[in-house]
């Protein structure tokens, strides 16, 4: 074996051999990994971890919808130039002084290696991946107004996460690797738990963890609560002390389990959760 | 190499492309996944596979294609020298093991036996008492329970078994045969954009900046204006339930094309005609109701109306009073589709139905003179065609 880089999971981050392969497969070819999951399962996190894992810096390019691909590579301010230019300044002579660099271009030119995260790409308007295409695959662009080319000096690990919110198109999908983070198993759930939590109590997780997974198979839940809420979820839980007899508890009175707002963020959700909780209680 | 596989998985719709092929050759040839089934396994998913509702489609075809493969890794780790097997065999026995195999006349006689059922050994095998593979009884073999046996082709760290990951199918849920075509969909839903300048002035207006300079004596004079965004409005009405329920994929699949495409988009219910009343929510249709004449009056003429139904009924339902399977109507349902497409002048009707049926089917044939012959298929083209129409001004 080379002296290549590898990702594995850490004391902070659980990876399924799965994602462990993907990520590191991505390493190793030098493309894109394509990150899909249901919210809250740790894709953005991900690529905070890899680029800890490795020692890499990290440059996080959050997209919104408003995003244009070309922000990424960079930006001319023809505007700032236009009122320079009336005012007689010196910088005006030079065209430089007016292209702000992207995150695209700051990846590239970066000393070292860097981690690019590509956050939420599915945010942005349908045409964005194709945009950034050539980008991604010669991880070169060229910069019109001052005639260059900027070229990766090493190429950076690009990281891209998608909520699903809009279908990716097949020539983007095609130069991608595609990991889909599953929701965890109970196993691995407790894994992630103890790598939060250290000192948590055994018994307090259990219970809090077969709450959690019973709330999750509620049908017609509209937010499903992911492993970030279950995390924030437990923190609270050891915060307030609750005690194990509660969350056991088999009141009539108390249907919910406590501080439930950290796991159900919609009205609609808890009122329905209360609905067949209470059904369940005058089942047994 | 593994173009079998490829062509497979092609033939059972998940379309690899050459470029994917290369990338795990590659991957393969970086050792990315390094004499581990498992890691194998994983580096193809995450280069061939690009849609999570395709991944049960590939556990399927890979457990098919590479079902041999636990016996050629049986068979290569048999092929290794003996003392390394010793070296093993002695790791892994317990006492009482080491003195099974002097029951079976010692270690020598115990791998000459191995040896021998090698050579006779044709083929896999599995689960017999013999002969040498997984699962069985033999003394030879892996995942056996011969308590005289030796562990050949387990791996130390006893992981779960390589196979049994893909053939868990854990994606299985994720796989309902979706037809892949939002995307299509939204690109066709596109044609209705209308841009128009509100918010924030953010982009630099030329035009206004020239004009603005030059009443200004030649000094600048820059003009801000807010950038361009998406304004059609649509509301959209869906029939829902009894003789739709044949095509709530394809309407759900248009109606979320719609809802990321759209910034101001209503969605009502109705069952076969429209009628005095509208609902937001299938699940609560009985009890919260908007009445129609309240939709009208609250969307004004400049939204385009889409209407999403089958339109297959009892005449009756659209023509009479009283003609509605679930309730008395006061007034046809012609009444109030003639209000409607008075309010919203630009309306077409999409059927998910086959065009041919639509001439045999009498209520069809009916609203699509209510509808001035704007009914469109739920294709691509019929929807390019029926989109088109909307933009029309009228």
């Amino acid at each position: 074996m080379t002296d290549r880089l590898r990702f594995a999971s850490t004391d902070r981050y659980i990876a399924t051999r799965d994602l462990e392969v993907a990520v590191n497969a991505a390493i190793a070819l030098e493309r894109p990994l394509l990150v899909k999951g249901e919210p809250g399962t740790g894709k953005t996190v991900l690529a905070e971890e890899v680029a800890r894992a490795l020692g890499l810096p990290l440059i996080p390019w959050h997209i919104k919808s408003t995003t244009k691909a070309a922000q990424g590579l960079y930006e001319y301010d023809a505007v700032a130039r236009l009122r320079d230019g009336q005012l007689g300044d010196e910088k005006v002579h030079d065209i430089a002084n007016y292209i702000k660099r992207g995150k695209l271009w700051d990846a590239f030119v970066a000393d070292t290696q860097v981690v690019l995260l590509i956050d939420e790409i599915d945010k942005a308007d349908i045409e964005f991946p194709n945009d950034l295409l050539q980008e991604l695959d010669r991880m070169e662009f060229f910069v019109y107004e001052t005639k260059e080319i900027v070229k990766a000096r090493r190429r950076p690990i690009v990281i891209i996460t998608s909520n699903n919110e809009k279908e990716l198109p097949d020539a983007f999908l095609r130069r991608c690797f595609f990991h889909y983070i599953r929701f965890p198993d109970k196993e691995t759930m407790e894994r992630i738990v103890a790598a939060h939590h250290p000192n948590i109590k055994q018994e307090l997780v259990r219970e809090a963890l077969h709450l959690f997974y019973d709330m999750r198979e509620v049908p017609g839940l509209k937010k499903k609560p992911a492993t970030s809420e279950l995390l924030d979820w437990l923190k609270l839980l050891m915060i307030e002390d609750i005690p194990l007899e509660i969350l056991r508890a088999k009141d009539p009175k108390v249907v919910i389990p406590p501080l439930h707002g950290a796991l159900l963020k919609n009205e609609q959700d808890v009122h329905l959760f209360e609905r067949v909780a209470f059904l369940a209680r005058r089942g047994q | 190499m593994f173009a079998g596989f490829v062509n497979a998985l092609r033939n059972e719709g998940v379309k690899v492309s050459l470029l994917e092929y290369l990338t795990l050759l590659n991957g393969l040839k970086a050792q990315v996944a390094l004499y581990d089934v498992e890691d194998f396994y994983f580096l193809a998913r995450a280069s061939l596979v690009k849609d999570e509702r395709l991944i049960d489609r590939f556990d399927r075809v890979f457990a098919l294609y590479f079902r041999g493969l636990q016996a050629v890794h049986g068979a290569i780790l048999a092929d290794i020298p003996e003392d390394w097997l010793k070296q093993l065999s002695e790791r892994f026995l317990t006492e009482e093991e080491r003195a099974a195999i002097q029951r079976l006349g010692g270690f020598e006689t115990l791998m000459e036996t191995l040896r021998q059922r090698l050579m006779e050994q044709q083929g896999r095998h599995e689960g017999g008492s013999k002969w040498i593979g997984t699962a069985g009884t033999s003394p030879f073999g892996a995942y056996g329970d011969n308590p005289e046996g030796v562990r050949i082709g387990q791996a130390s760290s006893r992981r779960r078994s390589a196979v049994k990951v893909w053939d868990k199918r854990e994606f299985r849920d994720l796989d309902g045969e979706v037809e892949l075509g939002t995307r299509a969909l939204k690109l066709a839903l596109r044609r209705l954009r209308r841009w128009a300048r509100e918010g924030e002035a953010s982009e630099l207006d030329l035009g206004g900046t020239i004009r603005a300079t030059a009443a200004n004596g030649g000094c600048l004079d820059l003009q801000m204006r807010p950038e361009r965004h998406n304004k059609v409005k649509v509301l959209l009405l869906l029939d829902i339930g009894g003789s739709m329920d044949d095509y709530i994929a394809e309407s759900a699949q248009l109606f979320s094309a719609a809802r990321a495409e759209f910034k101001h988009l209503e969605t009502f219910y109705f069952h076969n005609c429209p009628y005095e009343s509208l609902w937001r929510n299938n699940r609560r249709r009985h009890d919260q109701t908007t009445p129609t004449l309240e939709v009208m009056n609250t969307y004004g003429p400049d939204w385009k109306l889409i209407v999403v139904g089958d339109a297959s009924m009892s005449p009756y339902e659209i023509t009479e009073p009283g003609g509605s399977v679930e309730h008395w109507n006061q007034e046809a349902g012609a009444v109030w589709m003639a209000r409607l497409l008075k309010r919203f002048r630009h309306a077409i009707w999409i059927n998910p139905r086959d065009p041919r049926a639509w001439e045999a089917t009498t209520s069809a044939r009916l609203m699509r003179q209510i509808m001035e012959g704007r009914m469109y298929p739920l294709t691509l083209d019929g929807l390019e065609a029926g989109l088109k129409e909307l933009q029309r001004g009228r």
